[in-house]
C-alpha cells in the first residue's frame, strides 16, 4: 500500500546508472529547454502561471495514483505527460512534468538527483514533444472532426511512452550500464504494453472532457504550433529511428562502452602524469587498499555512533540530575 | 484517510537536521556525483562512501534501518543492468546452456553489475537522508539560493501545498470506484468489464481530477489576487553562510575528492 500511491519506477533512472558525461549533458539540455518553456508560459499566462502550473503539476502527480487492473496482478497507470500536453500545450506541459519529476526525485527518490536531468528530458521533454507532434498531426488529418481528438490522443500517448523508454534505454547503453542490444528491445517491448494503458486512460480522460468541458480540448487550438516544436519533433523522431536499430545491431552493444572505458582510462591516468609520485607505493595494491578502506570505514561509523551516544548522555545527565533533586 | 504519511520529512534536532539546507543540498549532490564519477570496481572507495553514508545516517538519530529499508526502492531498476553479467567480455566465471543458447558469465560483468548496484544504493541513501532531514520550505529556500529560477521554485512551492490535497482527492476517487465495484471472489464469475472499459473508467477519473484542478487553480489565483498577489513571490532570504558552514562544506568536498582519488588512483 505504501508503494501503491507512487508511480511505477519503470522509467525513472536512479543515480548510479548514468555516466557523469551523459547525466551532465542531459542536465544542461534540460535546463536550457525548461528556461525557454518558463519564458514562453510566462508570456502566455502572466501572473496566473504560478497557481495554475502548481496545481496542475500536483494534479498530474496525484493522477499517477489512478490505476486499473490489467492481468495477473499488474496494473495500468497514468503517466500524464500526454494528457498535460494535449490540454495545456507543449511548453506548459514541459513545466508541469519538470515539477512532477522534480518532486518525485527530490522527495520520493523515484529517480535520482544527478539523473534528474535525464529523467526530465526523457519523460518531460521527449514525451511532451512526441505527444505534441503526433497529436497535432492526427488532428490536422482529421480536419476538425472529433475522432481526431481520440485517435490522436491514443496514438500520441502510446508513442510518447514508447519513445521515452527507447531514449532511456539508449542513455543507459551509452553509460555502459545496460547492454544496448538487450536494453533497447526489452525497454521498447515492455513499454509498447505499458504505453497501451497510458493511451487507453488518456482516451478515457479525453472522452470525459469532451462531454464535460469541450472548451478545454480547444485550448491549444487557437495558436498554431511553433515551427521550432515541429522541427524538434522531427529531429527527435529521426534520431531515435536511426539510433535504435543501430544500437540493437551491435554484435556486442558494449563495444561502445569499451571505447568509453578506454576514454575513461585515459582521463583517469592524467593525475599520474601530473603528480607521478602520487601513486602511494604502499597502497598501490588493491587488496591492501580495500582492507585499509574497510578499517577506516569501521572507525568512521564507530566514531559517529560513539559521538551520538556521548551527546545523548550529556543531554540526559542534566535531566537525571534534576530528577534526583525532585 | 489522509495522505500526509507520504511526506518523508521527519522533524528532529540532530546535527544533520540542523545543517544549513544550502550546504546539505550541495553536499548531497556532490556525494552522488562522487559515487557516479568512481570507476567500476573501485571497492576501497565504495566502502568509504558506504561508511560515510552510514555515519551520516547514525548522526540523523532516526535509525539506520529506516534508511536501509527505503533504499530498496531503486532495486527493480537493477533488471536493466543485470544482462551485463553475460555481455561484458572477460575472464569466464561460469558457462551454462539453455536450449540452443550458451551463456557465459564473466568476472568483469559481475563486477560491473555489483558496482552499479552499489553506487546506486549509496546514492539513493544520500537522497533519502536529504529528503528526510530537510523540510520542503527549507529545500525551496536552498534551491532559490542556488539560483534555480524563482518562477520554477514558486511553482514547486505551490505544487507542494496542493499535492496532498489532490492526492487525497485521487484516493477518494479510487475509494468511490472500489465502493461501486462489487466483485465475487469465487472463480467462474468474471467481473469488472473489459480492459478498455476499465481503462475508460480510470480515464474518466483522471479527467474529473483535472477538471477539478483547473477550477481549483482559478479559485486559488482569484484568492491570491484578492490578497494582493502580483506575480512575484517575496520570501525572506536565508541568512548569509557563516564561517563554520563554509568549513563544513569545504571539509565535505575535500573528503569526497580524497575518496575519489583513492578510487581513481588505486584501481
Amino acid at each position: 500500500m505504501l508503494s501503491a500511491p507512487l508511480a511505477p519506477p519503470a522509467m525513472h533512472i536512479p543515480d548510479g546508472f548514468l555516466s557523469v558525461f551523459v547525466a551532465v549533458t542531459l542536465w544542461i539540455v534540460t535546463i536550457v529547454i525548461v528556461a525557454i518553456a518558463l519564458h514562453r508560459v510566462s508570456a502566455d499566462l502572466g501572473e496566473r502561471q504560478v497557481p495554475m502550473m502548481g496545481v496542475l503539476a500536483a494534479a498530474i502527480f496525484a493522477g499517477q495514483m489512478l490505476n486499473f487492473p490489467v492481468a495477473g496482478g499488474t496494473s495500468g497507470h497514468l503517466l500524464g505527460a500526454a494528457l498535460a500536453t494535449i490540454l495545456m500545450g507543449p511548453w506548459a506541459a514541459i513545466i508541469i512534468m519538470t515539477c512532477v519529476l522534480g518532486i518525485q526525485g527530490l522527495i520520493f527518490q523515484d529517480g535520482g538527483l544527478l539523473a534528474m536531468g535525464a529523467n526530465i528530458f526523457n519523460m518531460g521533454i521527449v514525451g511532451v514533444i512526441v505527444t505534441h507532434f503526433v497529436y497535432r498531426s492526427v488532428r490536422a488529418l482529421a480536419g476538425g472532426k472529433p475522432w481526431g481528438i481520440f485517435v490522436g490522443g491514443f496514438l500520441s500517448a502510446w508513442l510518447s511512452v514508447i519513445i521515452a523508454a527507447l531514449v532511456t534505454a539508449l542513455e543507459l547503453a551509452l553509460s555502459g550500464t545496460s547492454p544496448a542490444n538487450i536494453a533497447v528491445p526489452a525497454m521498447g517491448g515492455i513499454h509498447i504494453l505499458i504505453g497501451l494503458g497510458e493511451g487507453l486512460i488518456t482516451v478515457g480522460a479525453l472522452a470525459f472532457l469532451y462531454f464535460v468541458r469541450p472548451d478545454l480540448l480547444n485550448v491549444g487550438e487557437a495558436k498554431p504550433a511553433g515551427a521550432s516544436v515541429w522541427i524538434a519533433g522531427l529531429v527527435v523522431a529521426l534520431a531515435i529511428a536511426l539510433a535504435s536499430p543501430l544500437a540493437s545491431s551491435f554484435p556486442d552493444g558494449l563495444e561502445w562502452v569499451a571505447e568509453q572505458q578506454g576514454f575513461l582510462h585515459i582521463a583517469q591516468s592524467a593525475p599520474y602524469q601530473i603528480i607521478p609520485d602520487y601513486a602511494l607505493p604502499g597502497i598501490a595494491n588493491k587488496e591492501l587498499a580495500t582492507i585499509l578502506a574497510g578499517i577506516v570505514g569501521v572507525l568512521l561509523v564507530f566514531g559517529a555512533a560513539f559521538g551520538i551516544a556521548y551527546a545523548r548522555r550529556k543531554d540526559r545527565a542534566p535531566q537525571a540530575a534534576s530528577r534526583t533533586l525532585n | 484517510m489522509h495522505i500526509h504519511f507520504l511526506d518523508p520529512y521527519h522533524a528532529g534536532r540532530s546535527p544533520i537536521h540542523q545543517l544549513d539546507p544550502r550546504v546539505k543540498l550541495v553536499l548531497a549532490v556532490a556525494f552522488i556525483l562522487t559515487a557516479s564519477l568512481l570507476p567500476f570496481g573501485a571497492w576501497p572507495s565504495y566502502i568509504l562512501l558506504l561508511a560515510l553514508i552510514l555515519s551520516i545516517e547514525l548522526l540523523t538519530e532516526m535509525g539506520i534501518a529506516y534508511f536501509l529499508k527505503r533504499a530498496f526502492l531503486a532495486l527493480p531498476f537493477m533488471l536493466a543492468a543485470l544482462p551485463l553479467i553475460f555481455t561484458v567480455q572477460g575472464t569466464p566465471l561460469a558457462t551454462f546452456t539453455l536450449g540452443a543458447w550458451t551463456f557465459t558469465i564473466s568476472v568483469e560483468g559481475v563486477e560491473r553489475v555489483a558496482s552499479i548496484a552499489f553506487k546506486s544504493w549509496v546514492s539513493v541513501q544520500m537522497a533519502i537522508v536529504l529528503a528526510s532531514t530537510t523540510s520542503f520550505p527549507q529545500l525551496l529556500a536552498a534551491m532559490r539560493a542556488l539560483r534555480i529560477p524563482k518562477l520554477l521554485v514558486a511553482i514547486f512551492g505551490l505544487m507542494w501545498r496542493y499535492i496532498f490535497v489532490l492526492a487525497d482527492e485521487a484516493l477518494r476517487l479510487l475509494r468511490a470506484r472500489a465502493a461501486r465495484s462489487g466483485a465475487r471472489r469465487d472463480a467462474p464469475y468474471k467481473t469488472g468489464g473489459t480492459l478498455a472499459w476499465r481503462a475508460r473508467v480510470t480515464g474518466g477519473m483522471a479527467g474529473s481530477l483535472l477538471v477539478r484542478s483547473f477550477e481549483r487553480g482559478d479559485r486559488i489565483y482569484a484568492a491570491m489576487a484578492a490578497r494582493g498577489y502580483d506575480g512575484e513571490t517575496r520570501t525572506l532570504p536565508l541568512p548569509a553562510l557563516q564561517t563554520w558552514h563554509w568549513l563544513v562544506l569545504g571539509a565535505g568536498l575535500i573528503i569526497y575528492i580524497l575518496i575519489w582519488l583513492v578510487g581513481a588512483l588505486i584501481v
